[in-house]
């Protein structure tokens, strides 16, 4: 279990992170605790695993890539052969199997917004199976934070 | 991934030194922006600049910490989506995105017949069923606007690696 300052660390730094010389020292202050001890906590929570990131996260369509999400339908017998021609995409960011009809959802993020539509058309055309494509219209919000 | 850079990328090429640099986390450093200054070949006073400039045009998200959800207790993780009239989506969809319990709210297009679908809402709980009564919550919202509704949990996870631009 995490104890108080670890706690502390956790739900302040989901919130945000300083640009500044010493960022660690500033953030420490806050938190009631060191410089140095911050970074060997943080060390240990990526470590641990409690944290599976720190540092910038990227907005995709902003660096002037492409993301969608899509789904497709395969029955359960053909199913571990259309993953492994789904996830040996490098475009293919994240994929879950999902307990729906539509069973396969997966993210691709490419440099450029064209590739989104080559990346579909290999998957179909390889798999033998549509590919839903459910582009983002809107953004109402985003944001994870996890209170704990 | 492509190695090369689309021209019509906002991001020069020193910009996209510091995303290459950083998209694994921040230096666990004293003074981190010096480290990525060092390696990208730059003053640590203009990577501070860049990355200032960058989270305010909203390519850099935030700087910040990403939890295993999993780990802190959250094993209830379900895809909520919704069917919503296209006059009012934008106006729930604002509302149902100010629940503190959504990570994120989007509106995606319907494939019908077979998904009617327009509104996606991550909800995360405990377990399924704190989910289930988070759900209900946004279904009361939606009030007589609401057509219909699913959750679709994930069953397991096929890949995750995340967005990477070539090194």
């Amino acid at each position: 279990m995490l104890d108080e300052i670890e706690r502390r660390i956790v739900n302040e730094l989901q919130r945000g992170f300083p640009i500044s010389e010493r960022p660690y020292a500033d953030m420490a202050r806050e938190l009631g605790t060191t410089e140095t001890n911050l970074i060997a906590r943080l060390q240990c929570l990526l470590d641990d695993g409690v944290l599976t990131r720190f540092g910038p996260l990227y907005h995709a369509e902003r660096m002037g890539g492409g993301l969608t999400l899509a789904a497709m339908s395969i029955p359960e017998e053909d199913f571990d052969r259309v993953t492994a021609i789904v996830n040996a995409l490098p475009e293919v960011a994240h994929n879950y199997a999902r307990d729906h009809a539509l069973n396969m959802w997966f993210v691709l993020a490419t440099e450029t917004p064209g590739a989104i539509e080559n990346a579909i058309a290999t998957i179909e055309r390889e798999s033998g199976y549509p590919v839903y494509n459910m582009p983002k219209q809107e953004e109402f919000y985003v944001g994870l934070h996890f209170a704990v | 991934m492509s190695v090369s850079t689309s021209l019509s990328s906002p991001l020069d090429a020193v910009d996209r030194a510091i995303v290459v640099e950083t998209q694994g986390g921040l230096p666990l450093t004293a003074r981190p922006y010096d480290a990525i200054a060092a390696r990208v070949g730059i003053s640590a006073e203009a990577v501070m600049t860049r990355m200032r400039h960058l989270l305010k045009a909203g390519v850099i998200r935030r700087i910040g910490a990403v939890p295993n959800h999993y780990r802190l207790g959250y094993h209830g993780n379900g895809m909520s989506v919704w069917d919503l009239p296209d006059a009012s989506v934008a106006e729930l969809g604002r509302r149902i995105g100010e629940l503190e319990f959504v990570s994120h709210c989007y509106r995606r297009p319907r494939h019908l017949p077979l998904w009617p679908y327009n509104l996606f809402v991550m909800v995360h709980g405990r377990d399924r069923s704190e989910v289930m009564t988070k759900v209900q919550a946004i279904a009361e919202l939606c009030g007589k606007d609401l057509r219909g509704h699913e959750v679709l949990f994930s069953i397991r996870i096929l890949k995750k690696t995340g967005l990477r631009l070539a090194q």
